[in-house]
């Protein structure tokens, strides 16, 4: 079957609903999401999204601007960021606006709580910059902007996953999908074309990510040759429940919690004297790792604890219940009564496709962009995270980029020609589908996931070093090559899980190899990623943002220079 | 590790006529998921079986079914807590589309006739609209649905009305309703008292007790029937 709307977005989370809204001004809006629209991953997000809106006391947008400069070790493009921090307030207050549901002050206002790295007066103390919806922040604002694309009549694709963005001669064409529920293939021919299908973080064993997050589009989109920024740097968050990688908010540090090792210290006080547990996560994950590797985990095992126990038990009743809910669940612990067992968990990618401050996805490290494409949230790179992104941060960045992609369709659109996408093209992806339908390999899918995963996991996370990743390399190759023999049990049309989740190991293994690729070559320690070869920050030769190609000749490197426009790198101190 | 048994009713729309009951053992640590457990049953004994899974702790909504005869979420169902045959079944009363995979269709498009957004006309203020911490407490429950679809598919008035809104659209409308920046009440109000609507509701608790998010929905939709009588 074949579709024709003015804008196609993939992805129905955060950015990809505020930008439906938008372009649905301008045009036809059709949302693809191989999930349904309200289950995509941004309604996980806990702690809250940042904006200095001064409703608890003084702040200001050039701080809000500074410390997500410093967070993400100097390597976000200010120009960006600064947009960013400067739409801040007025994002919030549309989304108040919109129906989110924020939690109140006493006088009626957006409640706001202290956050990771987000400090008044260029670093002094923390600060209460994030606003939220108890725990469930994400979750708030998801089903207000879901709701309001209803209002502005998006039209909606649940369950439609997507084979293929068609890029032909420099531009962006349209998608091809597959129907889950019917199996059939649609095709979406489209003048412009969004891709905000969230993060990969399923490429690791122990991750916060859903299981959909699996980097599907930025793995078609590389293997058409155009470029992936910074994929090294891969953000561990420090609070995964343990042995689940459930996330546990650094709201619960922000109202009061703190990190506790095996010796019953507060060790962050080492690590970061001035904001202690509110230290950025790249720094308070190494920590952790740190505090474990030289034998202080709890009872000398893999993991410490978040001690909650001398928070107010009205304080966790209001504004945690979900992780308390969580900890209950999974655990069997009240977190007002007994400390909650932690250990860093994939989280979050800053690295991504490569787009301009409106959401044009860029085809080189100089600037020029693909027509007809645009990209927009954690799939996204910008970049305002830079090396590393502050907690509260990834909301405004979805909420801030996805309106700005959303308006630069609408103003692209008149200048766009339709095209129809060739069955050629069609048939190509028809062919693909009916190949990994009827393999009689050997492999199987999961097997093949849980070792990439375990393999990226051990040795590509918060401590890498030369040789365990060449290692990693290698192997990720020999994935890769397992992975053209596999066989499926499921040979069925309808709902074929067992398909998907194969066409998903071949993106997950692809994204895998450019991440390890990426943080092979970049020989030195910034944010998040950290080099036990390389302990220091080189800004002398790696001050630049990677952009990694797919070639004939293999994976090859190229870099762009960071935008520098307000704050000079400083050592990185807290 | 220790072994548990899986009742799992099947349903391959390109097979089989009528849904069939399969049973699976897995061995499985008891502080592991209901939902581990299919996932288990996927990797190793047949790939071909069909679930919807996404986020794994009880946020997105995605893999609500009939756990030992009752709705609930498998990510969120320990296996210590449950006997040592779990049985599982998908939702009742929508469509099976393949094995525990149900047609969401006719759950979301009853969301649409409650006008599930924030109506307010008036020009907005410059800052944010003031809402006290009382005034966000009368929607606080209301707001954490995940809309998994448990609470519609349990309850009896639902089985034989298959045009009934049902208790999750009531409880949306009831999130509007009460909040206290919203103006339509009125019309949302006329849309819930139609002969499929509000007074559907016969207070049976089925809901109540299957929500995954503990929402107390018959009281919200109690308070809806009570202004309801009030106001028209």
């Amino acid at each position: 079957m074949t579709h024709y709307f003015d804008t196609v977005i993939i992805g129905s989370g955060l950015a990809g609903l505020r930008a439906a809204i938008e372009a649905s001004k301008y045009g036809s809006v059709a949302v693809l999401t191989k999930l349904y629209p309200t289950r995509s991953h941004s309604t996980a997000a806990q702690g809250g999204i940042s904006a200095a809106l001064e409703n608890e006391e003084p702040d200001s947008p050039e701080w809000h601007f500074y410390d997500t400069t410093k967070g993400g070790d100097f390597l976000g493009d200010q120009d960006a960021i600064e947009v960013m921090c400067e739409d801040a307030i007025r994002t919030i207050i549309e989304l108040e606006h919109l129906g989110v549901p924020f939690s109140r002050t006493p006088e009626g206002k957006i409640a706001q709580r202290r956050f990771g790295g987000h400090t008044r007066d260029f670093g002094a103390a923390p600060v209460r910059r994030a606003c939220y919806s108890a725990d469930r922040t994400g979750h708030a604002i998801m089903f207000a902007l879901f709701e309001q694309s209803e209002l502005h009549g998006v039209h909606f694709f649940p369950e439609f996953h997507v084979l293929d963005i068609v890029v032909k001669n420099g531009k962006c064409i349209g998608v091809i999908t597959i129907e889950i529920k019917s199996g059939e293939i649609h095709t979406f021919n489209a003048r412009a074309t969004l891709v905000a299908s969230g993060g990969y973080g399923k490429v690791f064993k122990t991750t916060s990510n859903a299981f959909a997050s699996t980097g599907d589009c930025l793995s078609i989109l590389f293997n058409t040759g155009l470029p992936l920024e910074d994929m090294e740097f891969f953000q561990f968050h420090p609070t995964g429940l343990y042995g689940l990688g459930i996330l546990i908010t650094e709201g619960a540090r922000g109202e009061g919690g703190i990190l506790i090792n095996g010796k019953n210290e507060r060790f962050m006080e080492k690590y970061a004297p001035t904001i202690k547990d509110l230290a950025p996560r790249d720094m308070v994950s190494r920590a952790i790792m740190t505090e474990i590797r030289e034998g202080r985990g709890i009872d000398g095992k893999d993991y410490v604890y978040l001690d909650l126990r001398a928070v107010d038990k009205k304080i966790i009743e209001e504004r945690l219940p979900e992780i308390t809910t969580f900890c209950k669940i999974y655990i069997g612990i009240d977190p007002s009564d007994a400390p909650i067992p932690v250990l860093p968990t994939a989280h979050y990618a800053m690295g991504g496709i490569p787009t301009d401050i409106d959401g044009k996805v860029l085809k080189d490290e100089k600037g020029s962009v693909v027509e007809g494409l645009f990209a927009a949230g954690e799939c996204a790179c910008v970049s305002v995270h830079g090396a590393n992104r502050l907690g509260c941060n990834s909301l405004l960045d979805t909420v801030v980029f996805g309106r700005r992609a959303g308006i630069a369709i609408g103003k692209s659109l008149k200048d766009t020609e339709k095209q129809d996408i060739s069955k050629n093209t069609v048939d190509k992806v028809i062919n693909n589908i009916d190949g990994l339908l009827n393999a009689q390999g050997k492999e199987k899918t999961a097997t093949l996931r849980s070792e990439l995963q375990t393999i990226m996991m051990d040795k590509c996370s918060v401590f890498r070093n030369e040789a365990d990743m060449e290692g990693l390399v290698k192997e990720i190759t020999i994935i890769k090559e397992r992975s053209k023999r596999l066989g499926i049990k499921d040979r069925g049309k309808k709902f074929n899980t067992d398909l998907l989740e194969s066409i998903e190991l071949g993106h997950l293994i692809n994204v895998g190899e450019v991440i390890a690729l990426s943080a092979l070559q970049r020989r030195e320690s910034r944010g998040s990623h950290y080099r036990e070869d390389f302990p220091i920050r080189d800004d002398e030769n790696w001050l630049k943002h990677t952009f990694a190609f797919k070639t004939e000749r293999g994976v090859e490197f190229r870099y762009k220079p960071v935008t520098i426009t307000r704050f000079k790198p400083e050592e990185r101190k807290y | 590790m220790k072994k548990y048994f899986f009742r799992i009713k099947r349903f391959d729309p390109e097979k089989d006529s009528s849904p069939q009951w399969k049973e699976f053992t897995v061995e499985m640590e008891p502080t592991e998921r209901a939902l581990d457990g299919l996932i288990k049953i996927k990797e190793t004994i047949d790939g071909s079986l069909t679930f919807r899974k996404s986020c794994a702790h009880g946020i997105c909504g995605s893999c609500a079914m009939k756990i030992n005869g009752k709705n609930g979420l498998v990510c969120q169902t320990i296996i210590k807590d449950m006997p040592d045959t779990i049985t599982l079944e998908p939702l009742q009363a929508f469509p099976v589309i393949k094995d525990l995979v149900v047609d969401m269709d006719p759950f979301f498009s009853k969301n649409e006739l409650v006008l599930p957004y924030l109506i307010n006309n008036e020009p907005p203020p410059e800052r944010e609209r003031i809402q006290s911490p009382e005034d966000q407490g009368k929607i606080l429950q209301s707001i954490t649905c995940v809309m998994c679809g448990s609470c519609t598919s349990s309850c009896p008035s639902y089985w034989t009305d298959k045009k009934y809104l049902g208790p999750s659209a009531l409880l949306k409308a009831y999130r509007f309703i009460f909040d206290t920046r919203d103006r339509a009440t009125d019309e949302r109000l006329k849309r819930i008292i139609t002969h499929h609507g509000l007074w559907r509701c016969h207070s049976i608790y089925n809901c109540v007790e299957v929500c995954p998010k503990e929402i107390d929905i018959t009281s919200h939709i109690s308070k809806l029937k009570r202004m309801a009588v009030r106001k028209l």
